[in-house]
C-alpha cells in the first residue's frame, strides 16, 4: 500500500517535472534559430555565381565545403575575405572548395567589391534569402564547415583570423 | 503508521480527524470544539500524515495550500514588477544597451533579473510551473480522501458527530408518524433518503463539492495549451514583409507557402465624399479608411531545393484588409503595416554653365547598372554605390547595410569633352567633386518608391487547449457556486430524536429547507448552535 503510493507520486512528479524541464528548455531555444545543427548534413542548395556557374552543393560530395555568408557592408566580412582568398590559394588543389554567399545584394556591389579585393572563389547572391533561411543564420558574417560526406562539422559566426580560415580549411581537407 | 479502527468497525486511514463511517471524533483535539471543522469530512489529508523519502517531502511541500498562496502572491508581485519598465518587445534597441542608458543602475539592475522578457524569463516560468505543480498536488490530496470519506459514510452517525454539527436539535418526544412524513417532505425537496435501523441520512448536491476540482482541472488544461505553444510547430507569430510585385517565403510553413503582393492600396476618408464626417476629417486631418494588400497565396509543387525558382501553384486570390486576414490551413495572414521604400532614383546630366541637359538616367537602387549610356557619346559609369550610406571610421564612405536607406553613389561623367571622365560624389542634397572644377554634375530629378505590406503570419494551434480549459474552469465554478450539498440527519438516540444538518454554504437556506421538512410534525426545529453563541455573547 505505502510502496504502491510512493511510485504513484513518483510517477506524478516525475511527469510534472518533465513538462516543467520541456517547457524551459523550449523557451531557451526558440530564440536560436539556427535550423543547421553540428553533425547533420548541410541543406542542399543551387546558386549562380557572378561569371554564370550553377553551384550545387551536394556537387561537392568528396570534398570539404567552406561555406561563407556575408555582405559588402558587414565590416568584418571586409577583413575576412582576402584571409579567406589566401587560404583558398592554398587549399583548392587539396580538395577544399569555398562558396561565398552575399545576402540580397546588388549585383554591382558585389562585383565591385570581389574586383576591389580581387577575390577568386565563386561568389553568389542568395537574391530571396532562401538559402539564408534554409540555413537560419543571423548575424554576418557566419561560416558553415561541410567534410567531404556532407555533414556540418562546424558553425561560426564573427571575424574570422587568417589563421582561423586555415585552421578551417585544414579540418574539412579530405 | 498505523491506521485507525473506529468503534463502528470502521478502519480509517492515519491522521483522520473524523470517522469516514459514523462520524466518530477520534482526534482529541477536535473533541474540545462544539461545532466540527468539516471540511474535506475531518478526512485525513495524506500529505500531512506521511514524511519519509524525498519524494513525500517535495510532494508534502506542494500540497501545501499555503505554498500554493505563497507562490501565486509572488508570481503577482513579479508581474506588477515587470510593468515599472516597457517590456522588451515595445522598445526598439538593443535591451542590453536600453534599460541601462535609460534607467541607470536600476534599469539594468531589470534587465540582469529578466524583467525586461517577463513571460520569457526562467524563473517566471518556474514560478508558474510550480503553481501548476501546487495545483494537481493540492487537489489529488484533497479531493480523493474527501470522495472515500463521503462514499463510505453510513446512515447511523456517532453521538459525538451529531452533537457537533452547527444544526442541531433534540426531541424527547418520538412519534413514528413523524419520520414517515419527514421523508414525504424530503423526497420532495429532491434530497436522496438513506435509512438504516429506523435513522435517517438526507442528502443532496454532493455534485457541488467536486466544482474546485473541476476547476482546477480547467486551469491544469489551460496550462498545459500555454506550454503546447512552446512545443515547435504549434505556435506562430512572424512578421513578414512583401514588396509590391514581389513573391515571399511565409515564415514557420516550413517552406511550403508562398505569398505574392500585387498591391498595396491605402484609402483615406475624403470629406468631400463621406459629408457625414466633414466636420471630424477637418479636426483630425487625414483619417485612413483602408489598409489593404491583394494577394495571392502559393503552394510549393515539388521539392524544392533553396537557390532554385520553385515551381508555384495559386490556391487563394485574396484582399487582405484590418480585421481581414487570409486564412489558410491553421494559418492566418494579417494586415499589419506598410512602408515605402526608395526604389529608382532619376538623375540628368547637367552642364554645370549652361544647364543644358544630356539625357536622364533611372537607377535602380536594389540592382544598378555600372554603366548607363546616355547617347551621343555621354555616358555615366556607376564607381561605387552605397545604398545606406554614412562615413565610415576612417573617413571614408561607407554602406551600414543593405537597405537603401540613404542611397550614395559615385559617378564617373563621360562626354565627348572628357573621355576619361570626371568624377563626382551624389548623396542626397549633398554633392561632393574631388577636382572641384568639373564641366558637368549630375543633378537630381526625382525619385520612385514602391509600396511594402507588412503582414503577420499567425498560427495557434494551442488555442483548443484553452477554449476548453476555459470552459471546464467554468464548470467548475457553476458546479460549485450554485449547488450546496446538504446533508440532513434524523436519528434516534437513547430513546430521543436527534435531529442535525450540515451544508457546505448558504446555511440560511438550509434551516428554511428544514422548517418545511418539518412541518406537520410534532418536531422542534433544530438551532443554529453558532448563531445561539453569538446571541449568548451579545447578552452578556
Amino acid at each position: 500500500m505505502k510502496k504502491r503510493r510512493l511510485v504513484i507520486r513518483t510517477v506524478i512528479l516525475l511527469v510534472l517535472g518533465a513538462a516543467v524541464i520541456y517547457t524551459l528548455y523550449a523557451n531557451f531555444t526558440k530564440d536560436n534559430k539556427l535550423k543547421v545543427a553540428v553533425g547533420e548534413t548541410a541543406p542542399d542548395f543551387v546558386l549562380t555565381d557572378m561569371q554564370g556557374n550553377k553551384h550545387r552543393l551536394s556537387d561537392y560530395r568528396g570534398q570539404g565545403v567552406f561555406l561563407n555568408f556575408w555582405g559588402t557592408w558587414c565590416p568584418p566580412c571586409k577583413k575576412e575575405m582576402p584571409y579567406i582568398n589566401n587560404q583558398y590559394q592554398q587549399f583548392k588543389d587539396k580538395g577544399v572548395q569555398v562558396l561565398s554567399v552575399d545576402i540580397q545584394e546588388s549585383e554591382l556591389a558585389v562585383n565591385q567589391f570581389a574586383e576591389h579585393y580581387k577575390l577568386d572563389f565563386p561568389i553568389m547572391i542568395d537574391t530571396d534569402k532562401e538559402v539564408m533561411t534554409a540555413y537560419g543564420i543571423d548575424p554576418l558574417p557566419a561560416t558553415f564547415l561541410i567534410d567531404k560526406n556532407g555533414k556540418v562539422i562546424k558553425y561560426s559566426t564573427g571575424e574570422m583570423s587568417e589563421d582561423t580560415v586555415r585552421d578551417f580549411m585544414e579540418k574539412i581537407k579530405p | 503508521m498505523k491506521d485507525v479502527k473506529c468503534e463502528c468497525g470502521h478502519v480509517n486511514p492515519h491522521g483522520t480527524v473524523l470517522c469516514e463511517a459514523c462520524g466518530k471524533v477520534l482526534d482529541e483535539n477536535e473533541k474540545k470544539n462544539p461545532v466540527l471543522d468539516m471540511r474535506y469530512e475531518g478526512s485525513a489529508r495524506r500529505s500531512q500524515t506521511y514524511n519519509k523519502t524525498i519524494i513525500d517531502k517535495i510532494w508534502n511541500f506542494f500540497s501545501s495550500v499555503k505554498v500554493g498562496v505563497w507562490l501565486i502572491i509572488i508570481t503577482l508581485i513579479a508581474s506588477a514588477l515587470g510593468t515599472i519598465l516597457p517590456q522588451e518587445m515595445y522598445i526598439d534597441q538593443p535591451p542590453e544597451v536600453y534599460y541601462e542608458e535609460e534607467y541607470g543602475w536600476f534599469g539594468k539592475l531589470y534587465y540582469q533579473l529578466g524583467f525586461n522578457d517577463l513571460y520569457g524569463s526562467w524563473w517566471y516560468l518556474l514560478l508558474i510551473a510550480m503553481i501548476g505543480i501546487s495545483l494537481v498536488i493540492c487537489s489529488l490530496d484533497r479531493v480523493i480522501p474527501l470522495y472515500k470519506a463521503l462514499k463510505a459514510q453510513r446512515v447511523t452517525r456517532h453521538e459525538g458527530f451529531l452533537k457537533r454539527q452547527r444544526v442541531f436539535g433534540i426531541n424527547t418526544h418520538v412519534d413514528n408518524d413523524d419520520f414517515t412524513v419527514i421523508k414525504k417532505h424530503l423526497k420532495e425537496k429532491r434530497y436522496r433518503v438513506r435509512e438504516e435501523n429506523g435513522d435517517i441520512l438526507a442528502e443532496k448536491g454532493r455534485f457541488s463539492r467536486w466544482g474546485p476540482y473541476v476547476n482546477h482541472v480547467g486551469l491544469i488544461i489551460f496550462l498545459f495549451g500555454g506550454m503546447l505553444r512552446f512545443v515547435p510547430g504549434m505556435y506562430v507569430n512572424e512578421n513578414l514583409w512583401v514588396r509590391e510585385g514581389e513573391t515571399a517565403l511565409v515564415p514557420e510553413t516550413g517552406e511550403k507557402l508562398y505569398l505574392k503582393n500585387n498591391q498595396f492600396i491605402l484609402q483615406h476618408y475624403d470629406k468631400n465624399k463621406d459629408k457625414t464626417f466633414k466636420k471630424a476629417i477637418e479636426e483630425a486631418g487625414e483619417v485612413v479608411k483602408n489598409y489593404q494588400s491583394n494577394v495571392i497565396l502559393y503552394n510549393r509543387v515539388g521539392e524544392n531545393i533553396p537557390g532554385e525558382k520553385p515551381k508555384l501553384e495559386a490556391i487563394k486570390d485574396y484582399k487582405v484588409r484590418v480585421n481581414h486576414p487570409l486564412t489558410y490551413e491553421g494559418y492566418s495572414i494579417f494586415q499589419a503595416s506598410f512602408r515605402s521604400d526608395l526604389e529608382a532614383m532619376t538623375f540628368a546630366l547637367t552642364n554645370k554653365e549652361t544647364n543644358q541637359s544630356f539625357g536622364e538616367m533611372k537607377i535602380n537602387l536594389r540592382n544598378p547598372k555600372s554603366v548607363y549610356d546616355l547617347g551621343n557619346g555621354y555616358s555615366v559609369k556607376l564607381l561605387s554605390y552605397f545604398p545606406d550610406f554614412e562615413f565610415g571610421k576612417n573617413g571614408e564612405p561607407s554602406t551600414k547595410s543593405r537597405v537603401p536607406n540613404n542611397p550614395a553613389f559615385v559617378f564617373r561623367m563621360i562626354s565627348p569633352e572628357n573621355p576619361k571622365g570626371e568624377t563626382s560624389f551624389v548623396a542626397i542634397k549633398q554633392t561632393i567633386e574631388p577636382s572641384g572644377n568639373n564641366t558637368y554634375k549630375m543633378s537630381f530629378k526625382g525619385i520612385e518608391t514602391k509600396n511594402v505590406s507588412g503582414f503577420i503570419v499567425r498560427k495557434d494551434s494551442s488555442l483548443w487547449a484553452i477554449i476548453l480549459g476555459g470552459i471546464i474552469f467554468m464548470i467548475g465554478v457553476i458546479q460549485g457556486a450554485y449547488w450546496n450539498h446538504r446533508r440532513i440527519w434524523v436519528q434516534n438516540k437513547n430513546g430521543e430524536v436527534w435531529i442535525a444538518a450540515h451544508t457546505n454554504k448558504n446555511w440560511y437556506g438550509l434551516k428554511r429547507e428544514i422548517e418545511t421538512v418539518l412541518t406537520d410534525t410534532k418536531l422542534n426545529i433544530p438551532e443554529d448552535q453558532l448563531q445561539i453563541e453569538k446571541q449568548d455573547k451579545e447578552v452578556v
